[in-house]
């Protein structure tokens, strides 16, 4: 294989990687709030994307619900779903061992799997819409990944506004610095904790909006993303969105130049490879601080 | 303003107050002073109804206190600034004081707090940007205290303002404390430096093990002669 910067393949395939690290980024973002704000993993996080774009499927395919509203509906879906997990799954058990808050959201990826395999069955939908390519010389680059990574470029931007400017963000920031004097600031924490459980939701159903332009659904989709969306938030550093944000660009460039020089799998081990060696290097990721 | 009838409460089975009743009057400044454990944290964490109250009752301005949830107490008027100051270290100092100013009522009239504060506390505009857990302990009780004072309280409740700060400083908090009680303020302080905070308001009682011992104007509690010999090693 030779090598050569002027490879036009070579940056078609950098350019796909950071495309892929855009959608990625935003996936992090949400299990990063949720973590860096109640101190709990939501290990179905990716179930609860496969959700929302089934949500997005039917309302869309089968309802004739135009698109942009079945997307917005998408993301409401989700953003009750995270709030409702909270306040019914998380909020009871939330003062008791680590460990119990990773088995129940555990419990309820395992749930949410075997509710859309009897409800949906494990056939592969695909919404069927295409916006088609765009070409750059010899490059060319699918428009819907284009947008895909454009809307997450925006709602990081967004979300980045709304923790810096609002009292509801700041408040967001302050909680995990110091829970306890919240009440001292007239702060509700649990009203915070399940405002970012939907936020958290919200952003898992905009990713949703995303995955459904790009793949198939079924049931297992989750485990498509779910692994490497909690390994980015992890090799970032876990509740670091900038150091989340800078992984999932790492993890899609391994990926894509994988598939470039080999196989996309080989991107994959690569990728993983690369993981396991920086949790020996920097067991608290990135960006992540010692604790 | 303030009152406490027989006011009880605790961790757990340890307890921490019995029955204490003290009363804070419109624009008077009043210490709680004692000794080390004497529950004079917890009896500003019981009227902020950060820990439960569970016996007697505490009103301000003639409402209720006893049902009102930890986070809701600060809208009746009464801001606590907490022991150890308790600032959002890596927020900024305008952060921290915009923290201050969360509740509805203080949201409306931010930039107007702001400016108030930024004036009786130039430091804290010069700081702004700076992240709070990055200021010396003297900077940052003056932005503890100002985000007390974010939101237009009509009592502050304040816990050893001047804990863990250098002599130097020391002063520097108390003469802060002065500034504050000039604008009109009413003050409830909570202090282990007996002799200083005497000097700064008008009343004073004495808590020992969860009990009021004595209580008096502030001049008479620094010339009693137990008080003294106990606390102040004259």
């Amino acid at each position: 294989m030779e090598f050569s910067i002027t490879d036009p393949f070579l940056w078609e395939t950098v350019i796909q990687g950071l495309l892929f690290g855009g959608v990625l980024a935003l996936l992090s973002l949400g299990l990063n709030i949720i973590f860096g704000v109640i101190d709990v993993v939501w290990i179905c996080y990716a179930e609860l994307i496969m959700i929302g774009m089934y949500a997005i499927y039917f309302l869309y395919a089968d309802y004739g619900v135009p698109l942009p509203l079945a997307f917005i509906a998408g993301i409401l879906t989700v953003a009750l779903l995270g709030a409702a997990l909270h306040h019914f799954i998380i909020r009871p058990i939330l003062h008791t061992e680590p460990i119990n808050q990773l088995l129940v959201t555990g419990g309820v990826l395992f749930f949410l799997q075997g509710f859309a395999t009897l409800v949906f069955s494990v056939e592969f939908r695909n919404l069927g819409v295409s916006f088609g390519s765009f070409a750059a010389g010899d490059m060319f680059f699918p428009i819907s990944r284009m947008l895909a990574f454009a809307v997450s470029l925006v709602a990081v931007v967004v979300l980045w506004l709304f923790l810096k400017r609002t009292f509801l963000g700041t408040a967001i920031r302050a909680i995990s610095q110091d829970r306890e004097i919240m009440p001292l600031m007239g702060v509700s924490p649990q009203k915070i904790y399940l405002v970012t459980s939907a936020l958290g939701g919200g952003l898992a159903g905009l990713g949703a909006c995303l995955l459904v332009l790009l793949y198939d659904i079924h049931p297992a989709i989750g485990l498509t993303f779910g692994p490497i969306t909690f390994m980015v938030c992890v090799l970032g550093g876990l509740g670091n969105m900038i150091g989340g944000f800078i992984a999932a660009f790492i993890f899609a460039e391994f990926i894509a130049l994988g598939g470039f020089y080999a196989e996309v799998e080989w991107g994959y081990v690569m990728a993983f490879v690369f993981f396991i060696v920086m949790m020996f290097i920097r067991p608290q990721g990135i960006m992540g601080s010692k604790s | 303003m303030l009152e406490l009838r027989d006011v009880a409460t605790g961790y757990g089975s340890f307890q921490a107050l019995f029955g204490v009743s003290l009363e804070v009057k419109a624009g008077e400044a009043v210490a709680v002073i004692g000794p080390n454990g004497a529950g004079k944290t917890s009896l500003l964490r019981v009227i902020s109804k950060v820990i439960e109250l569970k016996g007697g009752h505490i009103s301000m301005e003639g409402v209720s206190l006893d049902d009102v949830p930890a986070h809701q107490v600060i809208e009746l008027g009464i801001a606590h600034v907490p022991e150890h100051r308790r600032l959002f270290p890596r927020l900024t100092v305008e952060e921290n004081l915009k923290m201050g100013a969360y509740m509805q009522a203080a949201r409306e009239r931010y930039r107007e707090r702001l400016d108030f504060v930024y004036e009786l506390f130039p430091r804290l505009k010069e700081r702004r940007h700076q992240l709070a857990g990055t200021m010396s302990g003297g900077e940052q009780q003056m932005c503890a205290l100002g985000r007390g004072l974010m939101s237009g309280p009509k009592l502050l409740l304040l816990d050893e303002p001047s804990a863990g700060l250098a002599p130097v400083i020391v002063q520097q908090v108390f003469d802060l404390v002065r500034r504050i009680r000039q604008e009109g303020y009413t003050v409830l302080i909570v202090e282990q430096n007996i002799q200083q905070v005497l000097k700064v308001v008008d009343r004073a009682y004495l808590l020992e093990v969860g009990r009021i011992k004595m209580s008096g104007a502030a001049q008479e509690l620094l010339e009693n002669d137990e008080v003294r010999r106990a606390y102040i090693g004259l």
